[in-house]
């Protein structure tokens, strides 16, 4: 069950087969070749050995990687940004608006892992404008792909058979007048031309795998990843170290739960003084739909079923305007769920079954899918944002706006922020930095000066409201009261229910869901899934989930909660094999089809899965998602 | 050292709606993989010293660029754009293509032209051959070796039979198959350098050729749903199963 390439409905010719063939019988062959390696790390029984990679088994203390030439070729810019998303690229765009303002020379670098920009981006989406009217305000004349405007605004809550609607009145967060059904994906990549012409040097392909530190302990800038290492952890004649890019400050936009935040905040103590994020993952589709059915610049939201109501969740489905009827449609599953056997992806599957979303999709075809984790935590989980030599900007230190469940407009201005701060600082003659890497608090007090601020205090007390018996129905009416009444001004502020990784309750007391069987229809199975969302992985690579401990996953995860991941990861990434030999189970990690949403280093109960990031180029390839 | 190559997406594809073609919008354009191969080896035979300069040729709308940055990045010296878009790019086939390469390959006195054995788009496996007969050079196709022996080449062809050897004299043609090599990455440092090196852009009609196509696609169609096969339990429901079939 690995590549499921060989799914696509459509003609593979016969010698790209042939190639993918070779590989795969050379895979086979070498692991018929060299038997089970065994760790024997932390554990008294031998465990197959799962993590190869260099983040857990360091190089300089392996012999096979004595002798190879470690040193990397370096590069120094003013600004490196890392992340090519909506924040990253405003940050980029606004920095050389500046330079070219005050006619200053400003090099800015933007490294993003997707083979091109654009080709991770996931989301609804409905775009409030309100930051790209600041950034570019001729967005229009210079063709930004906002070609739907919200005609019609709907909201319900679903039972097995019934849709129930609910007004949406005027100043209820989920109005959405005046914004834009958009595909993100097209959208950023119009955003990457924007800044090539203003002469920001992009670099697809290449993702940023380490932070680089002064001696000073601040952030000097970051390296690209390493090319050529095999499977087994060992170089292989391509080998090649990534480069290491310098910068007075770097910008890290990685979107939500990015893996080099992840080390900033522990190495900065980032956390210290906000509650710890919590998260959703949200799973879409595109459909081209029957003509007759289709309505341009309509938003449907749905709350209720499949989902129960203490477990926080949601649909979406889009009419867009773009030459051919096609809708985005997805569902959002709030990753503090506590049953072991709840399958996002099947959930997801099982709502488009509802009678009223069937009656739209009936006749259609499914184009595209995808999925990725979306942050829910909003003010109260928003960290330390500046560090000597960096900041953080966009969904990595989260600033979504959830009950609106707009978070591109926010991660925009922050970018922007970002990049006004950063430029007065760097462009600064009279400046003594304390440390090599610029310091710049200003941002945050930019920030909290901002829209953005005032926007996410207002909506701080919905999603936590939540948590209360009454589930969904205690939410809805928190909001119903607070906000529309009091918009957000009562005195104090929830607090969320922990890590989300901490939910679960082990399987033992919970009851496994009978899921429907996919009809090929309207739902359908996980791996013909994944085949759409055009994920690719260098095959000869260490897995780039990798686990802290190799024997936690059949020790705890699958002992205490039958394996929830098998469940969680919308790409089939996770499965839990029998032994070759023997009893017992092992986990499989198909590192391929990983389409980099981030939900296992999340949800994972152990916390044992350590999300890094593969070769440059790897993932999902969406078009307009 | 002449490395054209082709430029075009991978395999997630869907049929446009009005069956002309599949949708090229948005899709990400990447090496053909055989012509990878074919500008790994130029470029092998450039840090030989065997020959003197690769040029990397690439024929299409203006994000054939970016690929042809990549060739640079793997060591190519100097790239040339062939602009062909719109209407005469989608109906651009091997004719066209091989017309443009030999007179390119007049035009820069090559002496030497390497290209992928086929594109894994349209696998037509032909602009090789064609490129050599316009030219009236000499051809080693699937080559999965390739030595150069003083004014000779000595090609070991992959083919139905096995492993062919020829040897050929230059000036010539080749066209890479899988075991060739293994293509090197283009690393970020090499990219950069790559921004600085040439790029010239040159029109089909400069060099006097016609792209025009002889050909019309009447349709596109996605291949016909695979139906899902009965299993049986046993020999006389299989033969009862084929006789309802009509198939004995």
């Amino acid at each position: 069950m690995t590549v499921p390439h060989c799914y696509h409905k459509h003609r593979i010719t016969l010698i790209h087969m042939t190639r993918r063939c070779i590989r795969a019988l050379k895979a086979v062959r070498a692991e018929h070749v060299a038997p089970q390696v065994y760790s024997t790390r932390w554990s008294s029984s031998t465990v197959p050995r799962i993590t190869t990679h260099y983040t857990v088994y360091p190089r300089d203390k392996d012999p096979r990687w004595e002798g190879m030439e470690m040193e990397r070729f370096a590069d120094e810019a003013d600004v490196v940004i890392v992340g090519g998303g909506p924040a990253g690229l405003s940050a980029a765009i606004r920095l050389k608006q500046l330079a070219n303002q005050h006619e200053k020379e400003l090099r800015v670098c933007v490294v993003e892992k997707a083979s091109q920009i654009g080709a991770h981006t996931l989301s609804g989406a409905c775009l409030e404008p309100t930051a790209l009217n600041e950034l570019i305000p001729d967005w229009k004349e210079r063709g930004a792909p906002l070609n739907t405007p919200v005609t019609e605004d709907k909201f319900a809550i679903l039972t097995e058979k019934y849709r129930i609607p609910v007004p949406i009145l005027p100043g209820l967060p989920m109005n959405n007048h005046g914004n834009y059904l958009v595909r993100l994906g097209h959208f950023v990549r119009w955003l990457g031309e924007q800044a090539e012409e203003l002469g920001v040097e992009l670099y697809p392909g290449y993702a940023a795998a380490e932070v680089l530190f002064h001696e000073d302990g601040s952030v000097k800038g970051i390296a690209t990843n390493d090319v050529g290492i095999g499977k087994d952890g060992s170089p292989k004649d391509v080998f090649e170290r990534g480069m290491e890019l310098h910068a007075k400050v770097t910008l890290f936009g990685e979107g939500c739960h990015g893996h080099l935040a992840k080390q900033l905040y522990k190495q900065f103590n980032l956390r210290e003084n906000c509650e710890p994020q919590t998260y959703a993952i949200g799973l879409k589709e595109l459909w081209v739909i029957d003509e007759k059915k289709w309505r341009p610049g309509r938003t449907e939201h749905s709350v209720g079923w499949p989902l129960n109501r203490n477990t926080y969740g949601g649909s979406f489905l889009y009419h867009l305007n773009e030459g051919e009827p096609l809708v985005a449609l997805g569902f959002v599953v709030g990753l503090d769920y506590t049953n072991p056997y709840l399958s996002p992806f099947r959930e997801f599957q099982r709502w488009k079954h509802h009678p009223s979303i069937m009656s739209t999709l009936e006749g259609g075809n499914r184009i595209a899918y995808g999925a990725r984790a979306l942050n829910e935590g909003g003010f109260q989980s928003i960290p330390k944002l500046t560090f000597p030599g960096g900041m953080l900007i966009g969904c990595s230190p989260g600033f979504m706006n959830v009950p609106k469940i707009k978070g591109t407009h926010t991660a925009m201005k922050s970018g922007m922020l970002a990049a006004e701060t950063a430029f007065s600082k760097i462009t600064d003659e009279n400046l003594q930095s304390e440390t090599a890497g610029l310091y710049i608090p200003e941002y945050k007090e930019a920030l909290e000066k901002s829209w953005i601020w005032k926007e996410l205090y207002a909506v701080r007390n919905i999603r936590p409201s939540f948590h209360n018996y009454f589930g969904l129905y205690g939410g809805m009416l928190y909001t119903g009261i607070f906000y529309w009444f009091l918009r957000g001004k009562e005195p104090w502020t929830l607090k969320h229910n922990g890590l989300d990784s901490a939910q679960l309750k082990p399987a033992k007391d919970c009851a496994p869901i009978e899921y429907p069987k996919p009809d090929g229809k309207i739902s359908f199975d996980l791996l013909s899934s994944v085949a759409l969302s055009g994920t690719n992985h260098e095959h000869d690579q260490p897995p780039h989930l990798t686990l802290k401990d190799d024997s936690v996953p059949v020790a705890q995860n699958l002992a205490i909660y039958d394996g929830p991941e098998q469940r969680f990861c919308p790409a089939g990434v996770y499965e839990y094999v029998p032994l070759e030999t023997g009893d017992g189970m092992r986990l499989q990690i198909n590192a391929q089809n990983c389409v980099h949403c981030k939900t296992c280093d999340i949800k994972d109960p152990s916390q044992n899965i350590n999300w890094v990031v593969p070769e440059g180029s790897g993932g999902p390839a969406y078009n307009g998602m | 050292c002449f490395a054209p190559f082709l430029c075009l997406r991978p395999p997630q594809i869907r049929v446009k709606p009005d069956r002309t073609g599949v949708v090229t919008d948005g899709v990400k354009h990447s090496m053909n993989p055989f012509c990878e191969i074919a500008v790994e080896e130029a470029v092998k035979l450039k840090e030989k010293k065997l020959v003197k300069e690769v040029v990397a040729v690439s024929c299409g709308p203006q994000q054939v660029q970016e690929t042809i940055r990549t060739a640079l990045a793997m060591g190519a010296d100097r790239g040339i754009h062939v602009e062909v878009s719109g209407k005469d790019y989608e109906t651009l086939g091997p004719l066209q293509v091989s017309k443009i390469f030999a007179a390119l390959a007049k035009k820069e006195q090559a002496d030497l032209i390497i290209l992928g054995k086929q594109a894994i788009d349209d696998d037509c496996n032909q602009t090789g051959q064609m490129t050599a007969a316009l030219l009236d050079w000499p051809q080693g196709t699937f080559a999965s070796e390739v030595t150069l022996e003083a004014d000779k080449l000595k090609v070991v062809r992959e083919i139905d039979g096995g492993l062919e050897t020829i040897k050929i004299k230059l000036p010539a043609v080749v066209t890479a198959d899988l075991r060739l090599n293994t293509p090197r990455y283009a690393t970020l440092p090499n990219i950069m350098k790559a921004k600085k090196k040439k790029i010239v852009n040159v029109k089909p009609a400069d060099l006097g050729v016609d792209v025009s196509s002889r050909l019309e696609v009447l349709k596109v169609d996605e291949p016909p749903q695979r139906q899902s096969g009965v299993k049986v339990e046993t020999v006389h429901d299989l033969v009862e199963k084929l006789k309802e079939a009509g198939r004995i």
